[in-house]
């Protein structure tokens, strides 16, 4: 996690330039993809290292129903983080997923309710998300307002639109005509679970294959540098910032589908914190350029994992908290150590 | 207004040298400064005076060896506030002031006056603001001690920079270019200040590009070039040609040299016309040729850069027009430039050109990923055969496209940024300091490209701060002056391309003589 402070870093090793232009260039192709390969999987050990010990210190890990479960429970917080990556691979921040998410949900329950035209909750829950998330977008890259501040606004408004919509009851559908999504499985894997992959291989795909994806790492990288290379850094801005929107409205279904209800006032408070976790404990850079959806995805893995395995040994949650804390920010003080200490090499 | 030599110099510095990594800044440079003088530093950019200067003030220390005496004493200045102490006081470019605080705050930065002693830290602000209401009237102020520095303009803001030196009894005062932001009407009110300090005995070292300043104002005139300390002229032995003969006096026949063909040019293939901003430029037209090297020179702050931005369509026009092959180009953007043929390298390209953290293959590609995409989705094969061909043909010194660009040294990073530019296939080159922070290797490579590039057809704009490098690499030369062209060199007006003529033309030395006669 060298690439918290990428810029700096790079300046300020003098040895790297002599490195790199020394060695002979087999090898150093060969090293820039190991370091690449460290960066992403960078969190890959601590989430094994996670799993053998509670694997070790429980009985019921390791068991094929506690895995789906664990994976189950990851699953929203997967596709929230995967539109996080996007943003902060921007150098950007959106706070408001948790609000959309349950402004969504609202939106979800109360189409579902229409009688024969329940599935409509689905893209009502999209529509909902992507407009939110348009809304934000185009306050920061239109109106070019702090990042920080708009959705920090949205984060309250939406909530309190969310429980608007609700009329600050809990909308219940016993009926939900999508059930299937938070409940079913496809030939034993759980649609939630599916649905979670799905998002990350789309948004690996987009970002390392597509003009978009380099984009977003330019951008993200350096805006002046992108703006005079002919990107438009309003449009990547915009699509962050809707793509997070709509990828918290289809979080919104999966949260929907699974407790048949949805509730303004409660559902996915801080879930932008997990999802922001998850980001950095993936290594991606916090001011934007590097990073990848993979190490998200550990990094999502990694909470889960801790969660289910410390109701699992029994501690309370007050503890639960107190270590999942902990063990966010010595994972990635272990992993900054760890980089800086290669990079002297 | 000549002191006399006899009476011992308030500040003189003797033997000051400066290395930094690599580059021999001063020279053993000496500098001697009487009370009650106006005294011009000189040189071109570069030749060491902001170095020196931060030097006295504390901001850089000297290279032992060096020694520094204020009035009779040698005094070690390790600090900003070491130097404020001994009453030295500068006031720079980019003013170093507070707007959200008041006035009489500012002015007593870092001394502010306590109420009910030290222990307590509360702010006796009624104290502060009698305390410089004498200071502000003696200079003239029309503002009080509680304005709000953000409220003032620019000229009054220069002004509480003065009177917080004068405040802090500073006896030697350096202005850098104190005029540069001024309207004529605020540089004659600072230059009757300047005077008025005189008369009340402090040293004034002065820093201008502008000949017609320095005639105005100097006692005496101390010329540096290359870091080391060329001469001093009195008042009475000011004359442009010995000025600016000591600024160049360079031996420029070890740089690269452009086997000039006779100038013959293509047709045009860019006209700007009364191109202007708000602020910098200030309407300046030209017509670049197909295959042409046209140089713009000029002082730092003059407006190249500024112009060159406009131009390219990363900032907005007042007013003016651009065509391209005669096309009139609609330019909303760098974007719209780009589509059209025309690019732009950046001065600054750590901070506006290259992504440290990406690839060298993305580096290059970034600006044509998308004409390449089919719907959207990148064509890796092509962009790092495309890569490939850059490093060979640029001579890129790099193991490989998928390494680091951070990870390159200033030379072949300067090399994947014009490449990037390159794989759009421009008509139209703008380059930006070319060959800044690169070593000389890289830098005839780079001067060989812009030559083979000019040989197929593209029109090209050098702007260079360092006059060899724009007499090695143009076909013809704008000198820029003060956000306008003053001139023409080479091409079809005949005139040669000089050292000398250049900065005759930015400093505008040949109009100061002009009026004085």
């Amino acid at each position: 996690m060298k690439n918290i402070l990428p810029r700096q870093g790079v300046a300020a090793s003098p040895a790297q330039p002599a490195q790199a232009t020394r060695g002979n260039p087999a090898a150093d192709g060969h090293r820039a993809r190991m370091k690449s390969l460290v960066r992403t999987a960078g969190m890959l050990p601590v989430l094994v290292l996670l799993c053998i010990g509670f694997g070790v210190l429980t009985d019921g890990f390791f068991t094929l129903q506690n895995l789906s479960i664990v994976t189950q429970q990851a699953s929203i917080n997967i596709v929230l983080a995967a539109g996080m990556t996007f943003v902060i691979l921007t150098g950007g921040i959106d706070l408001s997923v948790g609000s959309i998410l349950a402004a969504s949900a609202v939106a979800a329950m109360l189409c579902s309710t229409i009688a024969g035209w329940g599935w409509l909750g689905i893209p009502a829950a999209l529509g909902v998300g992507l407009g939110f998330g348009v809304v934000n977008g185009a306050l920061i890259s239109l109106l070019r307002l702090p990042p920080f501040i708009v959705t920090l606004g949205s984060l309250t408004a939406v909530r309190g639109i969310a429980r608007l919509m609700g009329h600050d009851t809990t909308i219940f559908n016993p009926q939900l005509s999508f059930a299937f999504i938070g409940n079913g499985t496809l030939f034993g894997v759980p649609w939630l679970v599916i649905i979670a992959l799905v998002v990350v291989g789309i948004s690996w795909f987009v970002l390392r294959r597509t003009v978009l994806g380099l984009h977003i790492y330019s951008v993200g990288g350096n805006p002046e540098a992108a703006r005079l290379s002919g990107i438009k850094v309003w449009g990547i801005e915009m699509f962050v910032y809707a793509i997070s929107g709509l990828l918290a409205g289809l979080g919104a279904v999966m949260s929907a589908a699974r407790l048949y209800a949805a509730n303004g006032l409660q559902l996915g408070q801080s879930y932008e914190l997990d999802a922001i976790a998850a980001v950095i404990l993936g290594g991606t850079s916090f001011v934007g350029g590097v990073g990848s959806i993979v190490g998200t995805l550990i990094g999502a893995l990694i909470i889960a994992v801790l969660s289910n395995g410390l109701v699992l040994l029994g501690v309370s949650d007050i503890w639960q908290y107190i270590i999942k804390g902990l063990v966010i920010v010595g994972a990635v003080a272990l992993d900054r150590y760890r980089q800086r200490g290669s990079a002297r090499t | 207004m000549s002191r006399s030599e006899s009476t011992p110099p308030l500040l003189e510095m003797r033997g000051i040298s400066k290395t930094f990594p690599g580059v021999r800044a001063l020279d053993k440079v000496r500098l001697s400064v009487w009370p009650g003088e106006v005294h011009s530093l000189m040189g071109e950019n570069g030749a060491g005076k902001s170095t020196l200067m931060k030097i006295l003030s504390g901001a850089y220390q000297a290279d032992p060896g060096g020694e520094i005496v204020i009035d009779g004493k040698t005094v070690v200045i390790d600090g900003p506030l070491a130097a404020r102490e001994l009453g030295v006081a500068v006031i720079y470019q980019e003013l170093s002031l507070a707007p959200n605080l008041s006035v009489a705050e500012n002015i007593h930065a870092g001394r502010e006056l306590r109420r009910g002693g030290r222990r307590f830290g509360m702010v006796d602000r009624a104290a502060m603001a009698r305390g410089c209401e004498d200071v502000l009237k003696r200079l003239g102020a029309t503002f009080g001690p509680t304005t709000l520095v953000g409220s003032l303009s620019i000229a009054e803001r220069q002004l509480v920079e003065i009177a917080r030196a004068v405040h802090g009894d500073a006896r030697i005062i350096v202005m850098d270019e104190p005029t540069t932001p001024l309207s004529s009407r605020e540089t004659e009110r600072l230059f009757k200040l300047i005077r008025q300090l005189r008369e009340e005995g402090l040293a004034i070292i002065y820093i201008s590009h502008r000949m017609a300043e320095i005639y105005e104002l100097s006692d005496r005139v101390s010329v540096l070039r290359d870091g080391s300390y060329v001469g001093t002229l009195m008042r009475d032995e000011l004359n442009a040609e010995s000025l600016v003969s000591m600024m160049v006096g360079r031996d420029i026949s070890g740089f690269y040299k452009k086997e000039h063909a006779p100038y013959d040019p293509g047709k045009v293939v860019l006209t700007v016309r009364d191109v202007a901003d708000h602020n910098r430029v200030r309407g300046c037209s030209l017509d670049l040729h197909s295959g042409e090297v046209l140089g713009i020179a000029g002082l730092v702050g003059a407006g190249r850069t500024e112009l060159a931005r406009l131009i390219f369509g990363a900032e907005p026009r007042a007013r003016g027009e651009i065509a391209i092959d005669g096309r009139t180009l609609h330019v909303h953007g760098p974007r719209d430039a780009i589509e059209a043929g025309l690019v732009y390298l950046t001065e600054d390209r750590k901070h506006q050109g290259l992504f440290l953290d990406m690839s060298v293959r993305d580096n290059i590609n970034v600006a044509v990923a998308g004409r390449d995409a089919r719907f959207g989705v990148l064509d890796l094969a092509l962009g790092s055969s495309r890569a490939k061909d850059a490093i060979r043909s640029l001579s890129i010194r790099v193991p490989g496209p998928r390494v680091n660009v951070g990870a390159l040294s200033g030379g072949n990073q300067q090399k994947v940024l014009l490449s990037r530019l390159l794989e759009t296939k421009p008509r139209v080159l703008i380059l930006d300091e070319p060959t800044r922070g690169v070593d000389i290797g890289a830098k005839s490579e780079i001067y060989r490209i812009i030559n083979d590039l000019a040989k197929t057809g593209v029109g090209i704009i050098v702007i260079s701060s360092e006059l060899p490098e724009i007499i090695g690499v143009a076909d013809r030369v704008l000198v820029m002056r003060e956000g306008l062209f003053a001139g023409e060199l080479g091409g079809y007006t005949g005139k040669p391309i000089t050292q000398q003529a250049i900065i005759e033309l930015a400093t505008g030395s040949q109009d100061a003589l002009d009026e004085a006669a």
